[in-house]
């Protein structure tokens, strides 16, 4: 064979190998431009003031986002109550009734449930909380957000318990047990990891959504606990004060940005800890 | 001792019991008495219905779908199939084919692991008891007593087989089933748990499935021959290996097919 046209195709190799090593790197840049963007912009605005005040009216100096950052809190966690619970049972149920039809159709439920765009479900909490309710709450918000999570933890608890050998199961059930406790003391326990994870990821992945609570939590510019009430939240807050005309709101959203940002970077991280920490070596 | 009273009577009867997967007739009109305190040995090629046979008798072969059984098949003339499977399991304890302790559980955990994950409660006399009897029992005390807290999955595969005997043990069952227990272990752990098979039998029935006939040879008292889900031949080991009376029997045990 001629040396030329091997030289030519070790040219080619190396070239692809240049290309993947590239775009891989391409990949990297878009989260260190927004880290960097965003850390640039808010780090100087966020002190311990403004952490735990409230916003002042436009043209007074200062003010926080206590309000924000304690309604997404609230938010999060009425979200996470009412979708944990459902969600990792469904995904109990998939895993251990896979072929049954039932199975089928809530898989198939659960599948589409995850595409449908975040704006449609807030339609929804709206005609179905809001309306009969006759008021903008924090709980509609929250019903809407657990809609958004059901299908990760569904999703990831199913397939971590799909990956658990049937002969754990079987140790189990040959020792009597009956079913929920094979599931509470002996599954479960060991895909904790993988369901936690799926949890923490649907957080992650909730905390930044702004659309459904647009017309259900809808915003308040006080400091609420009550979840029958409106509540604001660190994404509308961001939502309402970039829009906004005043270069001091404009500060406030970009801090708020940043501590949004961290706080999706820290569940990110602790859920790769945890699942590393916890993981039970079968 | 009631053991001692019905030495020689049966514990587990089968009278034309089938077994099937879905419309796959796996189990063929097993007549079947095993006496207790006696070690028998359920040998066969592969896919002659040993296995399944053997997950009829404490209920296991329900839990797969479309898995279905008919016939009679009785534990002390009381019918497994109108008790409630969890009783029949507590009273018939399993052995798998690959050791599997429980991954979350320390060794002791793992041995009391039919009384704690059941929620029955003992006191912690009553459960060092269990344990160190029932590790006894499979010749494990020696090697984990120092390390009863350590994760079970960090003992060697013969050590994890012997914790599943003991975790079996432990519940004080009548009947000891085991699904080919030794063959994902080495030669040396495969000696050490036939030899506990001569030990377990003066207090449980023990019933071994294994498609090994040395071993079937070596541990037990009586052998069944099965070939194509049904039961060819059931005598006494001696019997069975010198002067079978069935042919397929024959052709089995001089390795004319396998």
């Amino acid at each position: 064979m001629n040396i030329g046209s091997v030289n030519y195709r070790i040219g080619k190799s190396i070239g692809f190998q240049l290309a993947t090593i590239l775009f891989a790197f391409a990949c990297v840049v878009p989260l260190l431009a927004i880290l960097f963007y965003i850390v640039k912009a808010g780090i100087t605005k966020i002190n311990w003031h403004f952490l735990v005040n409230v916003p002042k009216p436009v043209g007074e100096i200062g003010g926080g986002i206590a309000n924000a950052l304690v309604g997404s809190v609230i938010i999060i966690l009425v979200a996470s109550v009412i979708a944990v619970p459902i969600g990792i049972m469904t995904g109990i149920f998939l895993s251990e009734n896979r072929k049954s039809k039932l199975a089928y159709w809530s898989r198939l439920s659960v599948d589409i449930l995850q595409g449908v765009p975040s704006i449609v479900i807030g339609i929804i909490a709206y005609f179905w909380l809001v309306k009969p309710l006759r008021g903008f709450s924090a709980l509609s918000g929250s019903v809407a957000l657990a809609i958004m999570m059901l299908p990760i933890v569904v999703r990831s608890t199913e397939e971590t318990l799909k990956l658990l050998p049937d002969s754990l199961k079987e140790a189990a059930y040959a020792l009597g047990m009956p079913f929920h406790r094979v599931i509470f003391k002996v599954i479960v326990p060991c895909g904790i990891s993988g369901i936690l994870s799926g949890v923490m990821l649907s957080i992650a992945r909730i905390t930044g959504e702004t659309a459904p609570l647009l017309f259900t939590a809808f915003g308040n510019p006080y400091l609420t606990t009550n979840i029958t009430k409106p509540m604001h939240s660190l994404p509308l807050l961001i939502f309402n004060y970039a829009t906004s005309p005043y270069n001091d709101w404009h500060d406030l959203a970009w801090g708020a940005s940043l501590i949004l940002l961290m706080w999706v970077l820290l569940l990110n991280i602790f859920t790769k800890l945890i699942t590393r920490k916890w993981k039970v070596q079968l | 001792m009631e053991s001692t009273i019905v030495k020689d009577s049966v514990v587990i009867k089968s009278r034309d019991f089938n077994a099937y997967f879905g419309t796959n007739h796996v189990v063929k009109n097993v007549n079947i008495d095993i006496p207790r305190n006696q070690v028998v040995a359920v040998m066969g090629p592969s896919g002659c219905g040993k296995t399944t046979y053997l997950r009829c008798i404490n209920r296991m072969h329900e839990l797969i779908p479309g898995a279905s059984s008919r016939g009679e098949m009785k534990i002390n003339d009381e019918d497994i199939y109108e008790m409630h499977p969890i009783f029949v399991r507590l009273k018939i304890g399993m052995v798998f084919q690959r050791p599997n302790p429980f991954p979350n559980l320390s060794i002791y955990d793992n041995v009391i692991a039919g009384y704690k994950l059941n929620g029955i409660k003992l006191a912690r006399t009553e459960r060092d008891r269990i344990v160190e009897h029932s590790l006894t029992r499979v010749a494990l005390w020696n090697e984990v007593k120092d390390s009863l807290n350590k994760k079970g999955s960090f003992l060697s595969g013969g050590q994890q087989q012997r914790l599943c005997i003991a975790r079996a043990v432990a519940m004080e069952p009548e009947v000891l089933l085991f699904d080919e227990p030794t063959s994902a272990l080495d030669p040396i752990s495969t000696s050490t748990v036939e030899e506990l098979f001569h030990e377990l039998k003066t207090n449980y029935t023990l019933i071994i499935v294994t498609h090994n006939m040395q071993q079937a040879a070596r541990v037990s008292d009586r052998t069944a021959f099965f070939y194509l889900g049904e039961l060819v031949e059931y005598d006494e080991t001696k019997t069975m290996f010198t002067n079978p009376k069935d042919n397929r029997t024959q052709n089995y045990i001089t390795g004319r097919f396998s």
